[in-house]
């Protein structure tokens, strides 16, 4: 059974909107000061996050990155939560110890956004070897950017995926830039050509098309629920704002306007859109179940001081303090 | 009468845990053929399905512990040589130890790291002679060295069943120990100290293959000083009861502790002393110099390492 709100077109354009629409309101509250820290918005790549997810299970588990937002919505993280998460508070998906950066719903399978640039691939592998061993059929979805193709423990992990048969997605969402650096400057030879070195079957698609991602990603899972291991994703397609919400602050300047606006007017929500007579009716339930969202989140109440070190331990030790006796 | 070597007592915890519990796997380099001799017979007994001949990619394997932890899974990770600690720093200290906290409860990452031969094997040079515990400790992952083989099966067999990542270090200065045994071999509970001789005049806190120099030193002075030797055997979280309960007895310290002076964790110990007892002379502590690296040639290897005379100079210098 896959994730039943991604089940049809109507539902993945949902889900895009909602991811669009969230990011919106999160840009919002970074500028309002509700969001201390900042974030790293999604909005351009929706359709890669619910194209992979409509592939995928409940019981599926996936990787995220600094940009995870639309990952840990799309496969099915309450926004409320998440929101609150992104506010630092009680009620956060973290219960406010995670932010952005590491937001995760175990329940649903989301392992984690991860703040550092390729770190998700191999906990993901261990996660699909484990299931594997475990004669559980899970497969995992490992996304990460086109500058995570050049840290070597991404290689590492293609490795271990293949000579394991490990059921894994990987899901290289190459935006066309790491930071500021081009792809183009950074990916020796291609993005494809590295996973298929380690044998694992690799393929292109158009991220701007949720229907071409997720039948991208159907062909990989049913590959790797079968028993036939890691496939490889590249997923083509652009981020509209800036690399985090702090860029605005630098002026830089290392893409075109142009360049900028020929990648909006591919906007993934636009052509999911077209196709859908209700799609009015979608935006205004979003919109509603945004407002119910921000709602939660700011009447959630901000952690106590004194559990600042609550969870540091699974197992519940509880270190020294670090003040004075 | 049996003697149980260290290596031997390692390999009985982890076929024990492996047998006990179908969550347990190991994973590492060699582990198959048992290079090591941790896991020498565990891949004929539980399958290369449950003890995994990784290849040398210490950083995704490492990792893929740590997944697998997350996926239900109780990983113990061997590696090769102390050194690739700091090749995996980034898995255990910015992944395995952040995940509870950060996820607000949600992750349970029970990841064991086994490093036999940790310290100076005599002659195997600058990136082969590193004991990086305060490192670990410092960071808040539960790190563990056990001096004796009894303490070898009990603390890993612990380590295992904990919740939490845990590194363990197996000096290879005590690899070559072998115990009489008795009683029944049984896990250590993890933070608690053990004191291997009672004495009045001074605290011998050591760590690891230090323990037995500590005990050889005493042995040697007893017509002089009454030495109580202390072994906290976990380093963190540290059994700081029984370090102040020694010290109210004896009200002398000195730390003997096998990693660079530095901020080191004998460091830690002195400054712990200082906040919270009273001692009748300054502590000394007997370590590796500041930013050790150990040389080749044997005699400048050994003129790193805290030596028993520098030991016994310092239970002296205690006294005064
Ligand atoms: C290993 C590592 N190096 C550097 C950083 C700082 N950093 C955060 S995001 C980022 C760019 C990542 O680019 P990419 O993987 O293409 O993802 P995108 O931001 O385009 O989604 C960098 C350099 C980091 N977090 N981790």
């Amino acid at each position: 059974m896959s994730l039943p709100h991604l089940a049809d077109p109507a539902g993945r354009y949902r889900a895009m909107r909602l991811i669009r629409s969230f990011e919106e309101l999160a840009l919002q509250w970074v500028r309002s000061g509700l969001i201390v820290g900042g974030t790293h918005p999604y909005i351009g790549q929706e359709a890669v996050a619910v194209g992979v997810c409509a592939a995928l299970d409940p019981a599926d588990r996936l990787t995220s990155t600094h940009r995870g937002h639309g990952h840990v919505l799309a496969k099915g993280a309450d926004p409320g939560r998440l929101l609150a998460e992104l506010a630092g508070r009680v009620d956060g998906l973290n219960a406010g110890r995670g932010g952005s950066m590491h937001a995760a719903d175990f329940s649903l399978g989301i392992l984690g956004a991860n703040g550092i640039v390729g770190a998700g691939a191999p906990i993901a592998v261990g996660a699909a070897w484990a299931s594997q061993r475990l004669g559980d059929p899970r497969v995992v979805a490992s996304f990460f950017g086109d500058g995570a193709l050049n840290q070597g423990v991404l290689l590492e992990a293609f490795n271990l995926a293949s000579i394991w048969r490990a059921p894994v997605l990987f899901v290289c969402e190459n935006n066309g830039y790491a930071t500021t650096l081009p792809a183009g400057a950074a990916v020796g030879g291609s993005a494809c050509g590295r996973a298929e070195a380690f044998g694992i079957p690799a393929e292109t698609v158009d991220g701007m098309d949720v229907e071409a991602v997720r039948a991208a990603a159907d062909r990989a899972v049913a590959r790797a629920r079968a028993g036939g291991g890691p496939s490889f994703l590249e997923c083509l397609t652009y981020r509209f704002e800036a690399h985090h919400t702090m860029e605005r602050r630098f002026r830089l300047s290392y893409r075109t306007a142009e360049e900028v606006a020929s990648w909006r007017a591919r906007d993934p929500l636009a052509s999911a859109r077209a196709a859908l007579p209700e799609a009015d009716t979608i935006d205004t339930e979003v919109t509603q179940l945004l407002a119910q969202a921000a709602t939660f989140a700011q009447e959630s109440a901000v952690p106590d001081p004194s559990s600042a070190e609550d969870f540091l331990y699974a197992s519940g030790l509880k270190p020294r303090s670090g003040a004075a006796l | 009468m049996t003697l149980l070597s260290y290596a031997k007592a390692m390999n009985t915890a982890l076929s024990d845990a492996l047998a006990a519990d179908p969550a347990v796997c190991v994973l590492g380099e060699d582990v198959g053929a048992g290079l090591a001799g941790l896991t020498l017979g565990l891949q004929q007994r539980f399958g290369a399905q449950r003890v995994v001949d990784t290849p040398l990619s210490e950083q995704a394997f490492t990792s893929a512990g740590v997944g697998a932890a997350l996926a239900g899974m109780r990983p113990v990770i061997e590696l090769q040589i102390p050194s690739l600690l700091f090749l995996v720093f980034e898995q255990l200290a910015n992944q395995a130890h952040k995940l509870s906290l950060m996820t607000g409860g949600q992750a349970r990452v029970p990841l064991t790291v086994v490093v036999p031969g940790s310290g100076s094997r005599s002659g195997w040079a600058g990136q082969h002679s590193d004991h990086p515990y305060s490192l670990f400790a410092h960071v808040g992952i539960k790190t563990l060295v056990p001096a004796t083989p009894t303490d070898a099966y009990g603390l890993l067999s612990s380590a295992i069943r904990d919740d939490d990542p845990v590194v363990l270090f197996a000096p290879a200065g005590a690899l070559g120990v072998r115990e009489d045994v008795t009683a029944p071999l049984a896990p250590v509970p993890l933070g608690e100290a053990r004191i291997h001789r009672r004495g009045s005049d001074v605290t011998v806190l050591a760590v690891g293959h230090l323990v037995h120099q500590a005990l050889a030193v005493a042995e040697e002075l007893a017509d002089e000083v009454s030495v109580e030797v202390l072994d906290p055997r976990t380093l963190y979280p540290l059994d700081r009861a029984a370090l102040a309960e020694s010290l109210s007895r004896t009200g002398r310290l000195v730390v003997a502790d096998d990693s660079n002076r530095f901020a080191g964790f004998a460091a830690e110990v002195l400054a712990i002393t200082a906040e919270e007892c009273r001692l009748l002379a300054p502590p000394r502590r007997v370590t590796r110099p500041d930013g050790a690296v150990l040389p080749f040639a044997l005699g400048l290897d050994q003129a790193l390492q805290p030596g028993a005379d520098q030991l016994r100079d310092a239970v002296r210098a205690v006294l005064k």
